[in-house]
């Protein structure tokens, strides 16, 4: 069933970014997500990115429900069902979070909650999120553009950081073609690593088999998947399924 | 202790994943089989690839769940691969398929045979999709042709899953009879609204209700065939627990399937299903599961 929450405020991020906050009983965990439903419009899956008392849902404007949302006013409503799925767990040693685009507002709360480094990434310096948020860490900085920071993408200044500094672990959230080469990166580091996945989701809780990449469950075996399974996840940044099931190309 | 024999198809245990419930892709039903059911039917397959109600396509209840996804499926051309996939697992593979007509449901019965599963399941009861399941599965003459048809044309088992919206239940299952087992029940037609929104909540308004709340209305159902009928029936609707499936069988299930359990008590549902059975079984001085088929009849 559904909680009715109501925005209390807004804050536009980047041109394409928002943050929604509002108030609500659930104690979510980092990486966790709720299913969103604007009645009438679209109901989607959304990471928490504030955990607090004043919760928030930070949110890139894509398609027809996030559309709406951006549209939306303070005082205005939201449904809400969850928190849902398995987070981001503690890992040891010295620390990089590595975010792209949007992949950013999954990352936020693990990052308050974890003493380490940032890489933050995007298409250009408009959209790199969070950089006031986290402005006492340290942040190694991409955009395609070269508008700001490292010229190039997320992984490629990624492979630089490593030739000279050891991370033992690395959280992830971001473009599926990114957290491929993260991934693939890490690996070869022999770097502990957590993702965030996303994939198309109808039911959320586990039964419809929509979001399922080489038998995985993103929204209840994930959206958090740590070293072990990715190793197994072939069709990661090759495969993802449409709204019929069909496999098809990323 | 648990196995059983179903027109010669062979179950190590009597606990299969319903329709519709983690059956789309090769590598989740290979999963569930590893996970210690019984056996596995596919999502509900039709003729092209349809992509299913717009989100929300599914309402949490207290007492179980609504939901409308609407025969999504990739179309039985894009099948086979994931049912290559899922014989991996080692259990029968019981193909579902939908059509609007005799010619599609023959059409894609031949083509389930030709990818290899063990039978098909003829979804004669789908309460939520136009011109398909229990809009066809109502008209008494449709189905007995259909399930005639379709007996024609292939080899393995024919498996009819008849809806329970419907006066007489035991009347379609009469209309079904020439397969080789049936299928009782599919979720019941239903809606929730939320008060706030002032709309219903599925895009579809109109949903199937399955779980708990299910369990009588599949277990009268299963009763109630079970005298009038001469074939097996496979029980379905709202099993959690070892009790409630040892229900279904002493009713007159020579099998069940388990769907919702799977979103409520996970994928681990199966093997303590299987354990809750065998517990009972053996304080109960029984050596078989098959002898409680319709043990609770009452002449
Ligand atoms: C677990 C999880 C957590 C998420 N967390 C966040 C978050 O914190 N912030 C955020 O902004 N977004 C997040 N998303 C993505 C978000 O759910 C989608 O952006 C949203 O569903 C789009 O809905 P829409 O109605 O606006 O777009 P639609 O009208 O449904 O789609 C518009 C276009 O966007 C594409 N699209 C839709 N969904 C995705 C997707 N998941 N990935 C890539 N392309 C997509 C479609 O193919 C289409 O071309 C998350 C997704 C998942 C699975
Ligand atoms: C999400 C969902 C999807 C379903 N899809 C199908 C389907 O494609 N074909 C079908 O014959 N039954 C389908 N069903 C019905 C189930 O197979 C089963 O008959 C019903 O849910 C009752 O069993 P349960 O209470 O154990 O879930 C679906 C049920 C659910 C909950
Ligand atoms: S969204 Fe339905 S199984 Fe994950």
């Amino acid at each position: 069933m559904y909680r009715v929450v109501k925005i209390e405020r807004i804050k536009k991020e980047t041109p394409s970014v928002k943050t929604f906050f509002f108030r609500d009983k659930s104690s979510p965990m980092p990486g966790q997500f709720y299913m969103l439903w604007l009645p009438g419009v679209d109901e989607f899956p959304m990471s928490i990115s504030y955990i607090g008392e004043i919760k928030g849902f930070t949110v890139k404007k894509v398609g027809a429900g996030t559309s709406r949302m951006h549209s939306m006013h303070e005082g205005d409503k939201l449904w809400l069902r969850g928190p849902y799925g398995h987070g981001f767990s503690p890992m040891n040693g010295k620390i990089l979070f590595v975010g792209g685009g949007s992949g950013m507002a999954t990352l936020a709360p693990i990052i308050e909650r974890l003493p380490g480094d940032l890489l933050i990434a995007a298409r250009s310096r408009d959209e790199l999120l969070f950089m006031d948020r986290f402005k006492e860490r340290k942040i190694y900085v991409a955009t395609d553009d070269g508008s700001l920071g490292f010229k190039g993408f997320a992984h490629e200044l990624l492979e630089k950081i490593l030739e000279d500094t050891k991370y033992d672990a690395i959280y992830t959230c971001g473009p599926e073609l990114m957290l491929r080469k993260v991934i693939d990166i890490a690996s070869s580091h022999g770097i502990e690593i957590q993702a965030s996945l996303e994939r198309l989701m109808k039911c959320g809780i586990g039964i419809c088999d929509s979001c399922s990449i080489n038998g995985y469950r993103v929204c209840v075996d994930g959206p958090v998947f740590g070293s072990h399974e990715l190793a197994e996840m072939d069709e990661l940044g090759r495969y993802r399924r449409d709204r019929a099931g069909r496999k098809v190309p990323i | 202790m648990l196995e059983v024999d179903i027109n010669d198809l062979h179950f190590r245990n009597p606990l299969l994943l319903a329709s519709g419930i983690l059956d789309e892709s090769g590598d989740t039903m290979l999963r569930v089989a590893r996970s210690g059911a019984g056996g596995i039917v596919t999502k509900s397959i039709g003729m092209v690839p349809r992509e299913g109600y717009e989100n929300p396509v599914i309402y949490e209840l207290p007492y179980g769940l609504l939901n409308a996804i609407g025969l999504a499926n990739p179309g039985i051309e894009n099948f086979g691969e994931e049912i290559k996939k899922a014989k991996e697992g080692g259990v029968p593979i019981i193909g579902s398929i939908f059509g609007g007509n005799v010619d599609e449901f023959v059409y894609l019965a031949k083509k389930m045979e030709s990818y290899g599963v063990d039978a098909v399941e003829l979804n004669l009861s789908c309460p939520h999709a136009r011109g398909y399941g229990m809009e066809i599965g109502v008209d008494m003459e449709l189905v007995e042709e259909i399930v005639g048809e379709v007996k024609k044309s292939v080899g393995i088992p024919v498996w009819a899953k008849i809806t329970p919206n419907t006066d007489s239940v035991v009347r379609i299952a009469k209309a079904a009879e020439k397969a080789d087992a049936l299928v009782l029940i599919n979720t019941i037609r239903a809606m929730a609204i939320d008060i706030d929104a002032r709309r219903p909540v599925l895009s579809n308004k109109i949903g199937g209700l399955s779980g708990p709340c299910l369990k009588p209305v599949g277990v009268r159902a299963v009763y109630e065939v079970y005298s009038e009928v001469n074939k097996p029936i496979i029980g379905v609707g709202g099993i959690q627990n070892g009790r409630d499936a040892l229900e279904y069988m002493m009713a007159g299930a020579s099998a069940v399937q388990i769907g919702t359990a799977v979103y409520t008590h996970g994928l681990e549902v199966f093997t303590s299903i299987a354990r809750e059975m065998k517990e009972w079984l053996h304080r109960n001085d029984y050596e078989n599961v098959k002898d409680i088929i319709g043990a609770a009849q009452v002449k």
